[in-house]
């Protein structure tokens, strides 16, 4: 069975061989291949299809493609459900399934249709002066409006599919695959210039073999134009899988292009205006050219009697098409007093009414409509006159004059214009490299539209430097279609905004409310809001506030069209950039080794570095403690790879240094390190690192992994902009060494036994030296440095080699039992040596903060010197850097703690004047067998042995600490210097 | 998205590119220690609503830096350049 009972037997270009089974609400369907949901629908009889947002007043399907305000539905189920696609969109498959949303608990039986008989509880701006106080009242309305409104549910689990993304360049992009754009695309074409087509329905609107000939051509169907941004940089989403019931393995299901035009043709179409008349709403009152194109295209009576009204010509047309499909035409009702000779010629044998208007649409059984009740109207004011005049109908096939689609001229810039005579606006002057053309420009003639589109593709062509085609001359005199805006002037409900539910009422109250621009009446009704941003309402609601303000349309002007033109999922928004590939992941050369070893990581930036190797009968803290006891105890080694390193050269490498490190560096002789610290040009702490001189004119800097591009660029910016006269030279090498630490009081042991050309003694190679040799060829770099306050070294090589030095460390030191440790034991240890890292370097502290003071030269400026001096950043009560321990010896301090003066105040976060500093750092020091912590307190530095209190807003804990110094491990340094 | 020529590599598209800082921006002299003078230069920026130059980098390109004279309300590059070269007109209307 078929049950298609209102499809004929033949036209149409649908494919009657395949049929295709739907589900609508849970109920079986079939339709056609070709078919979109919206024209399933209508063949199989469906006419309530969704519940308007705020009356929740049934509704039918009002257009057939973008205009859709009302067949909004929700499509499939699970990961793939999808909200708000407009059913005239839709491309049918079998076995889609798609439910109405807006309506609760029924389609049928709707429990908030009750609104509709409460309406004058429901005026324009209902909400905020129901809801404005008290405010958190909004919060509990909020959850139930948007329930009943029922804006479609959002999938809750992952995307299963796949997205892509694509940046293409052409010569001459054209939006618009009807007579205009693939005329233009030929002309363009021809001239042998790159040309991308973009059209959003499956096919163009004419078979052209020309165009797919054409190896420079690119048409992609299925593709909409969403955005037109600055430098005709244009987003293209094509649906290459979403009409197919899922994609195949691995195929895309969309893709997001990017095009860069130099330059653009749009022949976007136009949209038809609706009529605002009395219970214009009702299922079964559709624009006449969707009447039309389901007539024609898919071979579908949008019912058995229509009757159409019109304000102007086009619906003749629509009516012949109708009335050759099998709908029977009760009557043309036309506002206009006259008509021309040559339109009646168009609807002969019709009944035709001129100077008619309908002034109620009555409903039958569901809500359809079933009848119109007409009137004549008084042909200056409209009003209605005279005796009213019933006809029986399911179908009111309405035409108010048409919108030429000017949204991305708009949003290139382009300045619109009012035209009087098409009573629309029209694209007017370009801004950027771009022609509208067809319809789209207001050219609503077929023959015209083709030539336009050919001058327009040839000279799009031909201001790029192609040889293209010759213009041809248009058919003079064509005029334009005169299109009158109408509205009924008074009577029930008259839907201006479909999808929001604005009446013509309450625009006139945002009138009287004083509500009166654009962007006011917009927000204060929300006119055109939705989904379809007002496409089908937004004239008809400028024109009758001009109207309440006795202006003209051009004076009230027009909200601004924004991307995207129609909504794109999220899905092709973020392309491949999800889950592991959220974001680039940047890897050391030891990272597959410390994967095999199972160990466990933390993201620094965009690396990843191993946190602890999991030892077995250990817990994880137990493992963490064990690494970092075994560092002081025997040696271990640690990936440091991901430290920034610079590589600083010229004549003047030293003087650049000098000027942007507070340290002296000029006694810095060659194969010396040296620790240093750089401000920002405000005088706050930036990073801290080593500097290295590895010649005369040469140095190796190291940042924090987190700093090192925002070092680069600044150093850069400085060696550029600023300093151009300085003979210097930056190169990042950060990925072209990797980097191992070897610390502990067996490392230089360790170290003799790899590399026994070095004398590894104390005074060949004291603290802070740094030794080049080689290994087989291989480069090496070692610098006698420590972060954990071990005697330790660095040692760079080749980031290829990295992995043969690092298991060559740790077979060499078997018998000195070395082990490898990760950041969570280099956090430890440099914990208890009171070293900072970008806990404590929070862009809040100064070099004095730090206790780095004495480092800052006097003998040299250096960038941040100059505004360190500030009165701000050398008052008393600064918060410094003191070491913490529990003043109970074993309790441990609570991360990221407040540190107050007295543990009964209230709790901090009500009184911010009692807080003195703050935990930036705490551990259980396995050396010390102790927590201990690092935290910045109001002139800690004074403040050593005192007793203050660790409370954390988070846990509610309150731990009575003691400040110490922050070196805990070994101040005098005899394990570094041994 | 912008459409921005690098002096060195040419007409890039602008995710190659970072905004790093107003282009007419000059460090006070190593010797000039006015808190003031310093101040100025790192907080007190004059924004325009029309042409100004920028100092832009070439981050995901070659790395160097340009100054680029943009019109702020029309997006409209009138000029690229060196970060001390002298574009053409039409100039920065601020000195």
């Amino acid at each position: 069975m078929t049950g298609q009972v209102f499809r004929n037997g033949a036209g149409g270009r649908i494919d009657r061989t395949v049929p295709l089974s739907f589900t609508f609400d849970g109920k079986n369907y079939q339709g056609f291949q070709g078919d979109t949901l919206a024209s399933a629908l209508l063949a199989n009889g469906v006419r309530v299809v969704g519940r308007s947002f705020k009356y929740h007043r049934p509704r039918g399907i009002l257009g057939a493609g973008f205009e859709e305000p009302n067949a909004l539905v929700q499509l499939g189920d699970g990961a793939r459900t999808e909200p708000n696609t407009q059913a005239t969109r839709v491309e049918l498959f079998d076995g889609l399934t798609a439910t109405s949303q807006n309506r609760w608990p029924s389609l049928q039986f709707d429990i908030s249709a009750i609104n509709g008989l409460f309406h004058r509880l429901l005026p324009a701006g209902f909400y905020y002066k129901t809801f404005m106080a008290p405010a958190n009242l909004w919060m509990t309305y909020e959850k139930i409006i948007r329930r009943a409104a029922g804006m479609g549910r959002a999938p809750t689990q992952m995307d299963p599919d796949i997205y892509a993304r694509r940046f293409a360049h052409c010569n001459v992009l054209v939006i618009g695959g009807g007579p205009a754009g693939v005329s233009a695309a030929l002309a363009a074409g021809q001239s042998g210039a790159r040309v991308i087509l973009a059209e959003d329905n499956p096919q163009l609107s004419v078979s052209e073999t020309e165009l797919a000939d054409m190896d420079n051509v690119t048409v992609l169907t299925r593709t909409m134009a969403a955005a037109y941004y600055d430098h005709n940089t244009l987003i293209l989403s094509e649906r290459i899988a979403d009409h197919k019931p899922a994609p195949a393995p691995f195929e895309t299901r969309q893709r997001m292009w990017k095009v860069r035009a130099q330059q653009v043709v749009l022949a976007t179409g136009a949209l038809e205006r609706p009529l605002v008349f009395p219970n214009n709403d009702r299922p079964g009152v559709m624009l006449a050219s969707a009447a039309q194109c389901y007539a024609a295209d898919f071979a579908v009576r949008a019912g058995n009697q229509a009757v159409v009204f019109t304000n102007n010509d086009s619906a003749y047309g629509a009516a012949r098409d109708m009335k050759a499909a099998g709908i029977d035409i009760a009557a043309i009702i036309d506002t206009r007093p006259e008509i021309s000779d040559s339109t009646r010629e168009l609807a002969t044998n019709t009944k035709v009414l001129t100077g008619h208007a309908i002034i109620d649409v009555a409903s039958g059984r569901g809500g359809a409509t079933r009848g119109v009740t007409l009137k004549a109207i008084h042909p200056d004011t409209g009003a209605p006159k005279g005796s009213p005049i019933d006809i029986a109908c399911d179908v009111v096939a309405m035409s108010g004059g048409w919108n030429p689609t000017i949204h991305l001229f708009s949003q290139s810039k382009g300045k619109i214009k009012y035209d009087g005579a098409r009573a629309a606006f029209v694209p007017g002057q370009s801004f950027q490299q771009e022609r509208s053309i067809g319809a789209a420009n207001g050219t609503f003639d077929h023959e015209a539209c083709i030539i336009e589109g050919h001058n327009a593709g040839a000279a799009a062509a031909r201001d790029v430097g192609f040889d293209a085609p010759d213009a041809r001359t248009s058919p003079s005199g064509i005029p334009p279609a005169a299109q009158p805006l109408w509205s009924a002037p008074t009577g029930a409900k008259r839907f201006v905004d479909f999808q929001n539910d604005v009446t013509a009422d309450d625009i006139g109250l945002a009138y009287r409310e004083g509500y009166q621009s654009v962007e006011h009446l917009k927000r204060y009704t929300t006119l055109g809001m939705g989904t379809d941003q007002g496409r089908t309402s937004n004239v008809n609601g400028l024109a009758i506030m001009a109207d309440h303000r006795r202006l003209d349309i051009p004076e009230v002007g027009t909200t601004t069209f924004r991307p995207p033109f129609s909504p794109i999922t999220l899905g092709g928004i973020a392309g491949w950039h999800t889950g592991q590939n959220f974001e680039a992941t940047r890897q050391s050369a030891m990272s597959a080794w410390h994967e095999a070893q199972g160990a466990t990581f933390s993201n620094a930036g965009l690396w990843r570095r191993p946190e602890y190797y999991p030892r077995t009968g250990m817990t994880p803290a137990e493992a963490v403690h064990h690494e970092a006891r075994h560092v002081r105890e025997k040696v271990g080694v640690v990936d440091v790879s991901t430290l920034g390193k610079i590589d600083v050269q010229g004549r003047d490498a030293l003087e650049f240094l000098s000027r942007v490190y507070i340290n002296n560096l000029t006694k810095l002789p060659v194969g010396k390190c040296r620790y240093g610290v750089m401000l920002r040009e405000d005088g706050f702490v930036f990073d801290d690192g080593t500097i290295t001189r590895l010649a005369e004119m040469r140095f190796l800097v190291t940042t924090t992994t987190t700093h090192a591009g925002p070092v680069m660029t600044h150093l850069e910016y400085l060696a550029q902009v600023q300093w151009p006269e300085l003979d210097v030279h930056l190169l990042s090498v950060s990925e072209d060494w990797a980097g191992i630490a070897i610390a502990g009081p067996n490392s230089r042991t360790l170290l003799s036994q790899l590399f026994q050309d070095v004398d590894f003694a104390n005074e060949a190679f004291p603290f802070m030296g740094y030794r080049e040799t080689n290994a087989g060829g291989v480069p090496v770099r070692l610098f006698r440095i420590s972060f954990s306050g071990e005697h330790a070294y660095e040692l760079n090589v080749p980031a290829d080699y990295g992995l043969n030095f690092w298991t060559a460390l740790l077979e060499t030191g078997a018998d000195l039992d070395v082990i490898p440790y990760g950041t969570e034991a280099m956090n430890i240890l440099r914990i208890e040596k009171g070293h900072v890292t970008g806990a404590e370097l929070n862009g809040r502290v100064t070099a004095d903060d730090l206790g780095f003071a004495g480092m800052m030269s006097k003998l040299k400026p250096f960038v941040g010197q100059v505004l360190a001096r500030r009165d701000a950043l050398t008052a008393k009560g600064r918060r410094q850097l003191v070491g913490l321990v529990p003043a109970d010896g074993e309790t441990p301090i609570p991360a990221g703690a407040q540190i107050l003066a007295d543990p009964d105040a209230p709790p901090p976060e009500f009184t911010p004047a009692a807080i003195l500093g703050e935990v930036t750092s705490n551990c259980y020091s396995p050396a010390l067998g102790h927590p201990i912590g690092l935290g910045l307190v109001e002139d800690g530095s004074d403040r050593h042995g005192d007793t203050l209190y660790a409370h954390s807003p988070i846990t509610s804990e309150t731990v009575a600490i003691t400040l110490t110094n922050p070196v805990f491990v070994d101040p005098a340094g005899g394990r570094l210097h041994g | 998205m912008l459409h921005i020529a690098c002096p060195w590599c040419g007409l890039r598209a602008q995710s190659e590119f970072t905004y790093a800082n107003d282009g007419t921006l000059i460090r006070p002299d190593l010797s000039n220690d006015s808190i003031d003078d310093h101040y100025n230069y790192v907080y007190a920026r004059d924004p325009r609503r029309g042409i100004q130059d920028e100092m832009w980098r070439h981050s995901a390109g070659c790395g160097q830096f340009l100054k680029v004279r943009r019109d702020t309300l029309t997006h409209e590059i009138h000029a690229t350049g060196a970060p001390q070269d002298d574009l053409d007109v039409p100039k920065d209307d601020r000195s």
